[in-house]
């Protein structure tokens, strides 16, 4: 293919419309909907004892109120479990409305639709529900604690034991000549993108088709289970995903009860019916992610390499697994990151607890992982008195060893083999960017000027691009127009971009030609969806091979035109020619007229391709046997298995020993997805998970307390970092390409915020000299930790001696 | 007997014209820009006024639409995000330099944000001596006020750097 726009940073196609506020999100449709609203659970574990809409009924503006017992046929049935797993050995799902026993704040248990929000809203203040109260499970240890169960049918509230390894792992750890063994803490976040969730529904009561907006990362998926669930023929039912204002993977979790409820009340009431999230909705009732408990033991010989690695992981999944235990699937698989561990064993205990569902957040699973593997190096490190980036490359995975087969299974059920990556290059960049040996010259000038300055690192290895498929469709226009579909969504990366790139460099047309669908049933039907950083790696492969077919069908026609073999044909701005011979040429557009042979002359370009426009061989039908009309062609991508893209961070911090304020002051990167389609592109996916990396490690946090009661669920209480709090970050690039595909790419959408919490734990530890054995961590916490007496001591090896050692 | 009024009329000046419309007393003024009047650039991001992506101008001072009620508006000027382009005078439209850096400089993702952004930085700018090079911390106050998830900000600050730059270019 042409390399024209491949690689290059060329500006978003999707902006035109951003900035001038013609974007269409999903509360920007539907003028004229009726408006839904949800009366939620106020308790974390209660039961329903009666429900009273009487004073409701009053209000000026209702159409009508839904409970349970309105609900029917697979309506009625739980929630479906979205990824089963045979380890996941005890599934539960909620109803769309609670049948009678709520399990966290904020469950849907009424639904009002109304005139406009306001009137629903009015409708469900007056809506009484008489509740019993239930005894109630917060955190990992309680829930392991089992005092009291979240589902009774699960009395040890365990709702998967998962279990990997590699080889004889106790073995292993009684022949090491070290051994080390901690637990250790990572707290919940959340996706929260600044658009909430939201769906409308438009029925046709006419021809009985429905019409969904959903902004949702999994469109067709949207639209299957909305068809089951309301027993719908497929196709009658087109979900659309508009602009949607951001994902993250919360969004990737479906059907939500508002994707059925809001369709099925859009059908009984014969009227379009829109519901938008509100924040406080969206903090209670949507997904978070991260908690965990992490029970590490390592073996290790004298140079610090490590023998055997032992991880225990108590992962609190929320009340339910609709999607099943890919988070802490991938805590298990990809907590190994770029090291060469020969024995290897992954325990995980997903608990139940009264808090919202646990789902995966952009890293999924991985920050944890990370986070143990990390910590670990550095306690060996301090351990064995070696400067930690040396420890680090004595454990690498070397850029021989590769394809590196692990024997164990990954999340998308493919064997985990690492692609390719050059681990040992990261860390000589990181090195250099972040300026690891001049560490000890800035301590001490930082120390005058009376502030702790510490550094750590964190490389990682994160599967991207998994299966099962995706498809595309590319169809050349007689304007010359090319319009690109895809199914799978857009949540803000700039797919519209970099999919026409992609077509445009493979079809040798002007990028202003191209047009991109995402996320659209009506226009590509097949796909899986936007998570896992798969989008450039699966679509975009999907577009490209598309793309190729078209090319080679325009070739084939343009070859018949000019008497010439489709060999020695070009395409160049749009115009197919013999090379080197200049004037034998035709336009594409008019070979995609060519293509489909016509009776009727509707506009002046099909004039061309009518009955009498020109000779025609007589002796052939006018579309040949085993050929179609039109220029266009259909393709799908799908992986042998995920790709795995990787990278290394290190953060400076400052503290001030006075408040304990934390400053990351450096932040430095270095990043390989493979090959880069937009370099603007991925810079922009690195500075934006880096935010939510700092973000994870130093702010956010999900106060539950005792009750089950969210704590923080506002904007004023749970801290997004602002511009204020996210450092300048640098970036320094290494392209690995993956051998599994024809573009060598991996993904970049959840690179940036992996080994965030990993790096800064290393670098607050190695500031103030005690153990950082938590995260998030706070100045209040911090301080604490300080003045604890029982709080580890610690020392790092001086960085500017570690390669000596 | 007292009679509660639900709704009243106001005379609002939006985006340059001037517009009469009946709203309900406790309508927040996002609300009536979006649902009264179709302007759906305006988004709604927090609704309890943290994350800024609501923010427009209310006789120029940026002001968060979901903090307001609409009839406190009345009689004032309220410019939106579709309001910060200005027409060329041969019937087509010049963007607000902040725009054109924000595209510039890929200082969006998912756009959601980015309205509130526009109109805050905009208003900063206009306010200033286009001709005085603008300071990091200026930059800083600009964009500290407003949520985004998607960009890091970064590049948001480079945007308005270079807008800044673009204004005093042509101011001098």
């Amino acid at each position: 293919m042409t390399t024209k726009f491949f690689g290059e940073p060329v500006r978003r196609r999707e902006d035109a419309r951003l900035i001038v506020g013609k974007g269409r999100y999903l509360d920007d449709i539907g003028a004229d909907a009726y408006a839904a609203a949800f009366v939620r659970s106020p308790y974390a574990h209660a039961r329903v004892v009666d429900v009273d809409v009487s004073a409701a009924l009053e209000v000026e503006g209702l159409l009508a109120i839904y409970t349970y017992e309105d609900l029917t046929g697979p309506m009625a049935e739980p929630l479906p479990v979205l990824i089963p797993h045979p380890q996941l050995h005890a599934p539960r799902t909620g109803y769309t409305l609670v049948r009678d026993v709520a399990h966290h704040v904020g469950e849907a248990v009424v639904m009002v639709v109304a005139t406009d929000r306001y009137v629903a809203e009015d409708a469900c203040d007056r809506i009484a529900i008489t509740w019993e109260e239930l005894p109630v499970v917060v955190g990992v240890d309680a829930a392991q604690a089992a005092e009291h169960a979240v589902h009774p049918d699960v009395p040890d509230n365990i709702a998967a034991r998962h279990h990997q390894e590699t080889g004889d792992v106790e073995a292993a750890l009684a022949a090491s000549a070290h051994t080390l063994s901690f637990t250790q803490y990572f707290e919940r976040s959340a996706s929260m993108p600044m658009e909430g969730k939201g769906v409308h529904a438009r029925f046709d009561p006419d021809d009985a088709s429905l019409r969904v907006y959903s902004s949702t990362q999994a469109s067709t998926s949207v639209r299957a289970a909305i068809a089951a669930k309301l027993e719908m023929s497929l196709d009658k039912v087109e979900v659309i995903a508009p602009d949607v204002g951001g994902g993250f993977g919360v969004k990737i979790v479906h059907p939500w009860p508002e994707e059925l409820l809001v369709p099925m009340a859009a059908i009984k009431l014969g009227h379009e019916v829109k519901w938008t999230e509100d924040r406080r909705e969206h903090f209670v009732s949507s997904a978070h992610e991260r908690q965990q408990r992490q029970e590490v033991r390592v073996g290790y010989d004298d140079d610090g390499k490590i023998t055997a690695l032992d991880v225990l992981v108590w992962h609190d999944n929320g009340a339910y697994t609709n999607y099943g235990i890919i988070v802490p699937i991938n805590t298990a698989t990809q907590l190994c990151g770029p090291y060469d561990i020969p024995v290897y064993r992954a325990q995980v205990f997903s608990v139940y607890t009264n808090t919202v569902l646990v789902t995966p957040y952009r890293g999924a699973g991985r920050p944890q992982g990370t986070f143990v593997m990390e910590r670990t190096m550095d306690r060996i490190a301090q351990e064995r008195g070696l400067d930690r980036l040396e420890v680090r490359r004595r454990n690498l995975i070397q850029p021989d060893q590769f394809p590196y087969d692990w024997g164990l299974t990954f999340q998308d059920g493919k064997p985990l083999v690492y692609d390719s990556g050059d681990y040992p290059g990261l860390l000589d960049k990181l090195e250099a960017l972040v300026g690891w040996t001049g560490m000890e010259e800035r301590r001490a000038e930082a120390a005058a000027r009376g502030k702790l300055l510490g550094a750590g690192l964190a490389p990682y290895v994160e599967g991207t691009g998994p299966g099962p498929y995706e498809g595309a469709h590319v169809q050349v226009l007689g304007s010359g127009k090319v319009l690109v579909s895809t199914g799978l969504t857009s949540q803000g990366q700039g797919h519209e971009t970099v999919f026409a790139q992609l077509a445009a460099s493979e079809l040798g047309v002007p990028l202003e030609d191209v047009e991109v669908t995402t996320g659209d049933t009506r226009r590509f039907g097949y796909a899986v969806g936007t998570f896992a950083s798969r989008a450039a790696v699966v679509s975009g492969n999907a577009v490209a091979l598309a793309a190729k077919g078209v090319r080679e069908k325009a070739l084939r026609i343009a070859a018949d035109v000019l008497e010439a073999d489709p060999g020695d044909l070009e395409i160049e701005q749009g115009l197919i020619q013999v090379k080197g011979t200049p004037g034998a040429l035709i336009p594409l557009r008019t070979v995609a007229v060519l293509s489909n042979p016509l009776r009727y002359a509707f506009d002046e370009a099909a004039r061309q391709a009518t009955q009498f426009a020109g000779p025609a061989d007589d002796s052939k039908p006018p579309v040949a046997v085993g050929d179609s009309p039109g220029l266009e062609y259909t393709d799908y991508y799908s992986p042998l298995r995920s790709t795995f893209a990787a990278g290394a961070h290190a953060a400076v911090v400052e503290i001030d020993p006075a408040t304990w304020e934390i400053d990351v002051v450096q932040y430095a990167v270095v990043h390989d997805c493979g090959k880069i389609v937009n370099p603007m592109i991925v810079e922009g996916q690195v500075h934006g998970g880096v935010a939510q990396g700092v973000g994870g490690a130093l702010y956010e946090r999900m106060a539950y307390d005792r009750d089950g009661q969210l704590q923080n669920a506002s904007f004023m209480d749970f801290l997004m970092p602002y511009a204020s709090e996210v450092p300048p970050v640098d970036i320094d690039h290494q392209e690995t390409p993956s051998p599994l595909n024809a573009l060598g790419i991996k993904g970049a959408g959840e690179a940036g915020v992996i080994p965030g919490s990993a790096a800064i734990a290393s670098a607050i530890e190695d500031a103030v000299g005690r153990r950082i054995a938590a995260m998030p961590i706070s100045p209040s916490e911090l301080y604490d930790l300080m003045r604890s007496d029982t709080a580890e001591v610690v020392t790092n090896t001086p960085t500017t001696t570690g390669a000596m050692a | 007997m007292t009679s509660i009024q639900t709704e009243r009329t106001i005379s609002v000046t939006v985006n340059g014209v001037p517009r009469e419309a009946t709203v309900p007393v406790r309508w927040l003024l996002s609300d009536a820009l979006r649902h009264g009047l179709g302007l759906t650039g305006t988004h709604v991001g927090c609704e309890h006024g943290v994350c800024g992506a609501c923010t427009v101008l209310v006789d120029g001072e940026p002001t968060r639409s979901c903090l307001v009620l609409a009839v406190q508006v009345d009689g004032c000027e309220v410019t939106t995000v579709e309001g910060l382009s200005r027409p060329d005078h041969q019937g087509g439209e010049v963007l607000h330099p902040i725009q054109e850096a924000f595209r510039e400089c890929h200082a969006l993702q998912c756009g959601f944000c980015t309205p509130g952004f526009l109109t805050t930085i905009a208003a900063g700018l206009d306010a200033r001596d286009a001709g005085t090079p603008i300071s990091d911390e200026e930059v800083d106050e600009l964009v500290g006020g407003n949520l985004c998830r998607c960009t890091g900000y970064a590049n948001i600050k480079k945007a308005c750097r270079s807008a800044a730059e673009k204004l005093r270019e042509a101011a001098s």
